[in-house]
């Protein structure tokens, strides 16, 4: 059967350059960093020009560049770090209702522990706004942490703009730029950020590898112990087949970002223009402001979970945001605080193309969705009353 | 994740549709959840179901039991259908994932409204 991956968000293939580029980190080159003699050496030049390749991509020092598991622990390390480094000054922490678990149940925990954390709102189409933001600070608040680009709707949020609202009035801001890498233009400088989360395979690197850029003078306190490694922010012997992978991977996906994201939404418009045509179906997340390969929608009448399970019959991988896929007994949590009601979002489904997808593929998807859509209505009792 | 036998529901689904004229309808299941399960009965004068069809609005699991349940009861008598459980439904098609053992495992609850709503009617025209 025909294999047709659409879930990028969710994670993707490693690239064969990237892959080539590791191997030999995992066989010969085996060697432990820290050691003195040559096989550490080589261990380490390879860490070092890895770091030095993420902080090119992102317009950083190499040593503001720290290697982490993935994302989940850069955010982890990210917000608690500077909430425990901090806490004498304030306990105010601000994030937005559409972050991804990592960062939004972290700060959750924090409130648990005592701290106030203020979660902003998010307009229908995802975006939160500098009004509230300015809003929410306050003299005791600490920290800022609005994600760089949605996973679920591909909304991009004004970083950039909170950045600077922050950078006057001495705020530490970090962005979760998981789902950003390789699709926007980064700068740290010019988005004004203290602190950004990114994780390797999002963007054809390995799993497992991630990093935190932690803008010069910005004081963390660490949470767990050991070695020097990574300035003691993380310490642990260096993953370094995945630190070069990522260093690889970050230079593929950011050169001719461009001309791979004209490409990309092209065919994503091709779909979305497809999918839309079926009736009672809407579009989920800004219509322009969004990353150029997301297209989220919802198709009413159905239930996400089994349109996924259809879909995966035709050989064909996407994601929805409906309550059996979000793991919990309720909807996503970014559909709902964009308003919308319990139907529709669990009738969401998630596309997200990348550099592989072909025309051909998105032709094959537009081919077989309609039929999925109108069998699961002929079974749907909310379609039937809506005759 | 899910057995071979809830694929095969999920896939062919039997007796989907609804009845005209239904001796008794019942509907389990709410939106904030994401399961809605309507079934529908004929059932003859010696109390044994003739006929049954379901709509459901929900995942793989919730599709699979309606469909198994209308199955299993086709041709009981309405106290025989009256013991099957949610558990039965689920064992029959060979287990189901822990998470859906109690969101989308409604279709003998969906059969008691039924059954219930049919028992109602009977009683008025006594």
């Amino acid at each position: 059967m025909r294999k047709v991956y659409l879930d990028h968000a969710a994670t993707t293939p490693v690239h064969e350059e990237v892959f080539a580029a590791m191997k030999p980190y995992l066989t010969e080159h085996f060697g432990n960093p820290s050691s003195v003699y040559a096989i550490g050496r080589e261990a380490r030049k390879a860490v070092d020009e890895a770091r030095e390749k993420a902080a090119t991509a992102l317009g950083a020092d190499p040593q503001e560049i720290i290697f982490t598991s993935g994302a989940t622990e850069s955010n982890n390390l990210a917000i608690r770090g500077i909430a425990r480094a901090q806490q004498h000054k304030g306990k105010h922490i601000i994030t937005s209702a559409v972050e991804h678990h990592a960062v939004l149940d972290t700060c959750l925990a924090l409130q648990k522990e005592g701290f106030e954390v203020t979660i902003l709102p998010v307009d229908e189409y995802g975006l939160v706004s500098k009004k509230d933001v300015t809003e929410a600070l306050q003299e005791q608040t600490i920290l800022v942490t609005v994600m760089m680009a949605n996973n679920e709707v591909g909304t991009i949020l004004p970083v950039a703009e909170i950045g600077k609202l922050c950078r006057e009035r001495g705020i530490v801001f970090h962005t979760d730029a998981v789902q950003a890498v390789g699709k926007l233009p980064i700068d740290v400088k010019e988005l004004q950020v203290d602190l950004l989360s990114l994780s390797a395979h999002k963007f054809y690197g390995p799993k497992g590898i991630g990093a935190l850029y932690v803008r010069k003078g910005t004081g963390l306190n660490i949470y767990s112990f050991g070695g020097a490694q990574e300035r003691k922010l993380r310490p642990g012997t260096e993953n370094v087949p995945g630190i070069v992978g990522l260093g690889r991977a970050i230079e593929l996906a950011v050169s001719k970002m461009a001309e791979k994201n004209k490409r990309v939404q092209c065919l994503r418009d091709k779909l979305k223009a497809g999918v839309l045509a079926i009736e009672d179906t809407r579009l989920n997340g800004h219509p322009e402001q969004r990353l150029p390969g997301n297209l989220n929608v919802s198709i009413l009448y159905v239930e996400g979970e089994s349109l996924i399970l259809s879909l995966d019959l035709k050989g064909i991988a996407v994601s929805s945001g409906s309550a059996c896929t979000s793991g919990s007994l309720d909807p996503s949590h970014v559909l709902m605080a964009m308003g919308l009601d319990h139907q529709t979002a669990h009738g969401s489904l998630r596309f997200t193309l990348g550099d592989d997808n072909t025309e051909e593929e998105i032709d094959y998807v537009l081919e077989v969705l309609p039929e999925i859509v109108a069998r699961l209505r002929s079974m749907s009792p909310v379609y039937a009353g809506k005759k | 994740m899910y057995t071979e036998q809830v694929m095969d529901h999920f896939t062919n689904p039997r007796n989907v549709g609804e009845i005209e004229n239904a001796s008794g309808v019942g509907e389990v299941g709410n939106m904030k959840c994401g399961d809605i399960m309507r079934i529908y009965l004929k059932v003859n004068e010696q109390d044994v179901i003739e006929e049954i069809k379901f709509r459901t609005f929900g995942c793989g699991a919730a599709i699979a039991t309606s469909s198994k349940i209308t199955e299993m009861v086709k041709g009981k008598t309405i106290t025989e259908a009256l013991k099957i459980t949610n558990k039965q439904v689920a064992e029959e098609l060979g287990g189901l994932p822990q998470p859906k053992m109690h969101c989308s495992n409604l279709a003998a609850d969906a059969l008691r409204q039924a059954i219930k709503n049919y028992q109602q009617q009977t009683d008025k025209h006594k």
